[in-house]
């Protein structure tokens, strides 16, 4: 038994909740009142109920005596069973018992007129109710009823609270949540199936997705401690302002599970800030697209892929925080194929692109270390790059130079063979690979300049001629009409190594590495941007 | 039982507008704007000068966005309203 001391924890929330009968009764009503949270399967509010008809019919003229049930069914029959005059008031939603917060049943609230907790307690131990009896006879000024106290047991452990059972607690937990949001709420036809319907709305991306129902959205938004309607982004190219709850309701249908909100929260703040610019990345006609890259503990937590398949399908964070980002971009940016999105081609990353990097597996600084984060911290880094990874086979190559040299000829064929100049890539080294690189100590810098030596190019070479019309266009070097030295001055394929990012993942067997190509970049065009990630507990 | 889901769009009903009269000619001054892909300024000086030679009476201005891969700027979109009464706007690969 405890009496509460606080005045701060003395307030009792306040509810109002039907009677059998569907009488309603507010609390509080201004008269002191007893609360008995029971349910009909357990033994030990079968023994407190006789007690709570017998404090009623003694007291009711001083205090109001309350059964509170938390199911519907079980209420009718404890009501049946115990011959109850007693009101009997219906908390099968929960959601009182949940505000209230207790873990076991019977819970025994006695509060005064204005709703302050006197006194609570749980279970059955007999000396506590026949203190009880004796303080509700002081209190509505009446005798306290015959009760043969002996009779009864001295002491029984009470019962689970049906508000705490697994799944219960995550569902109440939602709804508390849901008051906040605003979203409209799209009521469909009696016939109407739920699936076709968001297809034929073109809200999906081509693939079913998970109907976004606001119990689901709801239990989405538990993921974050944001409101949700805090504004994440304005979002192009509809320059539509995105909530937390919008991301929520798309993280739904993409099939995020809560854990991941944080990470496609990041991504979508980061996607949308003018040096990324995802209005470019997804007007353009090559075909291009956020490349999402988690970095830190959350990778772990979310038993993020960044072994075998990392780059693949199979995992439902990687396919799903990707296509989150992606659905994002459709429904609330207004970018669809055919419409403002207008690759030519397109490539099936375009569906989702998301992985994690295997930073245990790399002799290097993870990227977020590199780019200003601690270790310890989990971060998103997205990147405007081609909508789909290809692979580079290198299975003989023994030392470092040999290997980063044969990766370099992989990266040339970026855009096309003599087009150098080229801005940002990404470089997904395998770990077969990277032990290769790590055995002669080789820095990532050391890859990087490596990837340029090999690259270079005589100016001469690389202008569009008879048998390949592309090519590098004396121009981005500044310059008009080139000079024969100028014709032999040695471009690299990237305009600076630092536009060569390095991560490390995939499968510990294989000796093939993978590359993202990239798409206009810099300031004309897309720059590759990181975020903290919310961390939840 | 009805089936609910919540709106995963912007809410947003698209504004509609209506095409400007068109007066069967063109006068005043009209704005060339490329948006900078590359030769887009061979087009633009082919159109331009063709113009000049079917109305000489027309004010030609032209215009040039930073880059190809973003929306105008705003002071751009301002500025073109502000000093045109008609836009072409034209791109080239």
């Amino acid at each position: 038994m405890s009496d509460t001391a606080s005045a701060e924890s003395k307030k009792l929330p306040e509810f109002a909740l039907s009677d059998l009968s569907g009488k309603t009764y507010s609390f509080p009503s201004g008269r002191p009142a007893l609360l008995c949270f029971v349910k009909e399967d357990c033994p030990t509010c079968g023994i407190a109920m006789p007690l709570v008809e017998a404090f009623h019919r003694a007291f009711s003229g001083g205090v109001d005596v309350l059964a509170v049930g938390q199911d519907a069914e079980g209420n009718r029959i404890l009501a049946q069973r115990h011959s109850l005059t007693c009101p009997m008031l219906d908390d099968s939603a929960l959601s009182v018992s949940f505000k209230y917060g207790f873990d076991s049943v019977p819970t025994v609230i006695l509060a005064d007129g204005g709703g302050n907790r006197l006194l609570e307690f749980s279970g059955f131990v007999r000396d506590d109710w026949k203190d009880l009896s004796a303080r509700l006879a002081a209190m509505s000024d009446r005798p306290a009823p015959d009760i043969d106290w002996p009779s009864l047991p001295e002491w029984r452990a009470g019962c689970g609270s049906k508000a705490v059972e697994p799944g219960v607690a995550e569902r109440l937990e939602a709804e508390a949540r849901g008051d906040r949001m605003q979203a409209r709420r799209i009521e469909l036809g009696d016939n109407e199936d739920v699936f076709e319907f968001m297809f034929e709305r073109g809200l999906t991306d081509g693939l079913p997705v998970v109907p976004p129902t606001p119990e689901r959205v709801a239990w989405m938004l538990t993921g974050t401690r944001r409101d949700p309607r805090d504004i994440v982004a304005t979002v192009p190219p509809n320059l539509a302002p995105l909530t937390v709850e919008k991301v929520a309701v798309n993280a739904v249908m993409a099939g995020c599970r809560p854990e991941y909100l944080p990470v496609v929260i990041a991504a979508l703040d980061a996607v949308c800030t003018d040096t990324f610019n995802i209005h470019g990345v997804m007007a353009t006609t090559w075909g291009a697209t956020p490349v999402i890259i988690v970095n830190g503990p959350i990778r772990k937590r979310l038993g993020m892929n960044m072994g075998i398949m990392a780059l693949g399908y199979g995992s439902r964070p990687n396919a799903t925080i990707g296509r989150a980002v992606k659905l994002v971009l459709r429904n609330v940016g207004g970018s669809r194929p055919g419409d403002i999105e207008r690759s030519a081609l397109g490539a099936i990353g375009k569906f989702t692109t998301c992985f994690a990097e295997w930073e245990e597996r790399s002799p290097w600084e993870p990227l977020h270390v590199e780019r200003g984060f601690k270790k310890d911290e989990s971060v998103v880094t997205v990147f405007g790059l081609e909508a789909g990874s290809r692979q580079i086979a290198d299975q003989t190559s023994r030392t470092a130079r040999a290997l980063v040299g044969s990766l370099g000829l992989g990266l040339e064929a970026c855009w096309h063979p003599k087009q150098h100049g080229a801005g940002e890539v990404l470089l997904v080294i395998s770990p077969e690979h990277a032990d290769t690189i790590a055995r002669d100590e080789w820095s990532k810098s050391q890859v990087r300049n490596r990837i340029q030596e090999v690259t270079a190019r005589p100016l001469r070479d690389l202008l569009p001629d008879e048998d390949s019309g592309e090519g590098t266009s004396p121009r981005i070097l500044g310059i008009k009409e080139p000079t024969p030295e100028q014709l032999a001055q040695q471009v690299p394929k990237f305009r600076s190594p630092e536009n060569i990012n390095i991560i490390v993942a995939g499968g510990e067997g294989g000796k093939f590495s993978a590359i993202f190509a990239g798409w206009v970049s810099g300031p004309m065009g897309s720059s590759s941007v990181s975020r903290r990630i919310e961390e939840m507990p | 039982m009805k089936q609910v889901i919540v709106d995963p769009t912007d809410e947003r009903v698209p504004i509609r507008r209506s095409l400007a009269s068109r007066s069967g000619s063109i006068t005043g001054r009209v704005a060339l704007l490329d948006i900078a892909k590359p030769r887009g300024d061979v087009l633009m000086n082919r159109l331009a000068q063709r113009l000049s030679e079917r109305l000489p009476a027309v004010e030609i201005r032209r215009y040039r966005k930073p880059t190809f891969t973003k929306p105008a700027p705003e002071e751009l979109r301002r500025r073109i309203a502000e000093e045109s009464d008609f836009v072409i706007e034209a791109l080239a690969d």
